[in-house]
């Protein structure tokens, strides 16, 4: 070849921007993938790396990678790249979409991954109608495992879970991907493409551009499956393997456009999702900012005593038992100890019964169960009896009764009863008993500031009534206790 | 090339390290340029070559290659066969060396 003749030639297809230059996942030859010869994820990382450089987005792409075979696509893309667990891509790229609106989030999963332990996942980010573009790599099998049957295997098409071949008495029938997403209102766009002869991956080229400008277009969910060949693991040369894409998988899988609601939703005018708020954000949503709070007590507890309050309060659902333990949780978070609050209950939203473990400590807390309290709160009876026996000696129980029950006094049980309820109706809510208990509770305990209770008190309720009703059972309850005092030194 | 003659469309570098022999650009190729050669490469793999002429540039071998540098296709800038662009001199010795 003469010298003048080839300095005519330009590159006009030639390796990606957006590949890596080198591969580091091998020793030698880094330029080379992993997949075998003539696999169809191979030609599918290709078009969708062309897609990247040609839309000039290679900088603010994020690519979120699949289980399977085409695991390594932070090996070979260079873009950013999450690794999502099997089947959860479509999670992920949903919340990295909506934490970085401006990125260009594209998933890529294999039929395995989307169709079987990822259906749920899939189809409810196509019914959010997600600003994400997916490649969906259909290729009938389980290929990485060694070739279990997918949800997509044809009828007949024998794997190694479908050895006689699929049947659909056994295992069913082929699972249609797009034709299932495509009963959605949400997706902008849904085709299948295949890989089965030249014009056929052509079209998958044109497809994966117009999933990714979609996106770029700033439009909802598109999802472009592409039928691929794994000569590997269908036992075929990639040749054959590529026929079969078009003579067989074809058939039961047609070509064509699913769903295109691009040109609608372009007139429709921009339709994103609200931006994720940021961390620092969320306080303020929840009405938690310090700002909003009363001051802070760290460190203003009151008395210099070890803190190991252990505490079960029980009732009935409704009581304000989990509550009543929130707000002494809290009270303890600002005032700088540890604490740990575990609700425990059954699906009832009233009427069943329900407890809380709630632990306060100077020291960090290794487990948030209390199985043995040394203080407890017994909203009614059948509570008392259930816990009664699991407080340890020298601990205490604060009961909502006229008096305590004669045959559950013990030796070494320091008991509290008054009529919480009655007392609250009184003070103008029966509901309020909860917190006239944790008024007797902080008394008795005399760890924590007022000014923490009260901190916690604005955190945990919102409405101003009740705040002010909270604020004067609390004290009564205290009061009570006081009171007893006094009449046990009387008497 | 011999004198007078048009010069191709096309030139077509393989990178034999990486092609794995899958043979999907022999199929595809419209013009029948490629070919499954006699050797192997460093893996074992035959693989496949370019005839050397009649390429058109028209790129579906690179797109159905699932490797991302095993094909480089080029194409001729302008028609006169004497014009020098040389930025492309990069893939001159590539395509010589097929
Ligand atoms: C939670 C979980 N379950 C199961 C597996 C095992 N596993 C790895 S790959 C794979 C199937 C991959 O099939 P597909 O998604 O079709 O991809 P292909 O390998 O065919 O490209 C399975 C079941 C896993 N890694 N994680």
């Amino acid at each position: 070849m003469s010298n003048e003749t080839v300095q005519d030639y330009v590159v006009a297809h030639g390796r990606a921007k957006s590949f890596y230059e080198r591969f580091e996942r091998k020793d030698e030859l880094q330029h080379q993938t992993h997949f075998c010869p003539g696999c169809g994820h191979g030609t599918v990382h290709k078009m969708l790396a062309r897609v990247i450089d040609e839309l000039g987005i290679q900088d603010r792409t994020i690519l979120v990678g699949p289980v399977g075979c085409g695991v390594f696509t932070y090996y070979y893309f260079d873009v950013g790249n999450i690794s999502a667990a099997h089947g959860r891509a479509p999670a992920v790229a949903t919340a990295v979409k909506r934490s970085r609106p401006g990125s260009i989030v594209i998933g890529y999963q294999g039929d395995g991954d989307l169709s079987a332990i990822g259906s749920a996942e899939i189809l409810h980010a196509a019914n959010r109608g997600e600003h994400v573009s997916l490649i969906f790599i259909n290729n009938a099998v389980y290929s990485m495992t060694g070739g279990q049957a997918a949800p997509t295997t044809l009828l007949g098409q024998k794997t190694t879970t479908t050895p006689f071949g699929r049947s659909a008495a056994n295992e069913g029938y082929p699972m249609h991907v797009c034709e299932l997403l495509a009963t959605l209102d949400a997706p902008v766009y849904i085709e299948r493409v295949g890989l089965g002869d030249n014009r056929q991956a052509m079209q998958a080229s044109r497809a994966i551009r117009r999933a990714i400008e979609n996106q770029v277009n700033g439009l909802g969910f598109s999802l472009i499956e592409v039928l691929a060949p794994c000569p590997t693991i269908w036992k075929k040369t990639p040749v054959e393997a590529q026929r079969w894409v078009r003579d067989e998988m074809e058939k039961v899988y047609p070509l064509g456009v699913y769903c295109d609601r691009t040109k609608a939703r372009m007139e429709a005018g921009l339709t994103q999702p609200a931006v994720a708020p940021t961390l620092d954000q969320l306080p303020g949503i929840l009405g938690v900012a310090e700002a909003d709070l009363p001051e802070g007590n760290a460190a203003a507890l009151v008395a210099d005593k070890p803190v190991d309050l252990q505490v079960r309060v029980a009732g009935f659902g409704g009581q304000g038992v989990l509550l009543l333990g929130e707000v002494l949780a809290e009270a303890g978070l600002d005032a700088g100890l540890d604490v740990s609050w575990l609700p425990s209950y059954g699906p009832e939203m009233r009427s069943g019964t329900s407890n809380c473990h709630v632990r306060l400590s100077r020291k960090p807390i290794d487990s948030p169960l209390v199985a043995a309290p040394n203080l407890l709160v017994a909203m009614n009876e059948p509570s008392l009896r259930k816990f009664d026996r699991a407080v340890r000696d020298g601990g205490w129980v604060i009961y909502d009764g006229d008096e305590f029950p004669a045959d559950c006094v013990r030796e070494g049980l320091h008991t509290f009863a008054a009529p919480f309820t009655r007392i609250a109706d009184e003070l103008g809510n029966k509901r309020a008993a909860n917190m006239v208990m944790l008024g007797s509770l902080l008394e008795i305990a005399s760890v924590l500031p007022e000014a923490s209770v009260a901190a916690a008190l604005h955190r945990m309720v919102k409405n101003p009534r009740w705040m002010e009703l909270d604020e004067r059972a609390i004290a009564r309850g205290r009061e009570l206790y006081r009171a007893s005092l006094k009449e046990m030194v009387s008497a | 090339m011999a004198e007078g003659k048009k010069p191709d469309r096309g030139q077509l570098r393989i990178d034999e390290a990486e092609c794995k022999g899958c043979g999907l650009c022999i199929e595809a190729c419209p013009a029948k340029v490629i070919a499954m050669g006699e050797g192997l490469n460093h893996y074992g793999y035959r693989t496949a070559v370019y005839a050397g002429a009649g390429c058109t540039g028209c790129g579906i071998c690179f797109m159905i290659c699932p490797e991302p540098g095993a094909i480089t296709v080029y194409r001729l800038v302008s028609a006169a066969g004497a014009a020098t662009t040389t930025d492309s001199a990069k893939g001159a010795t590539a395509c010589a060396s097929n």
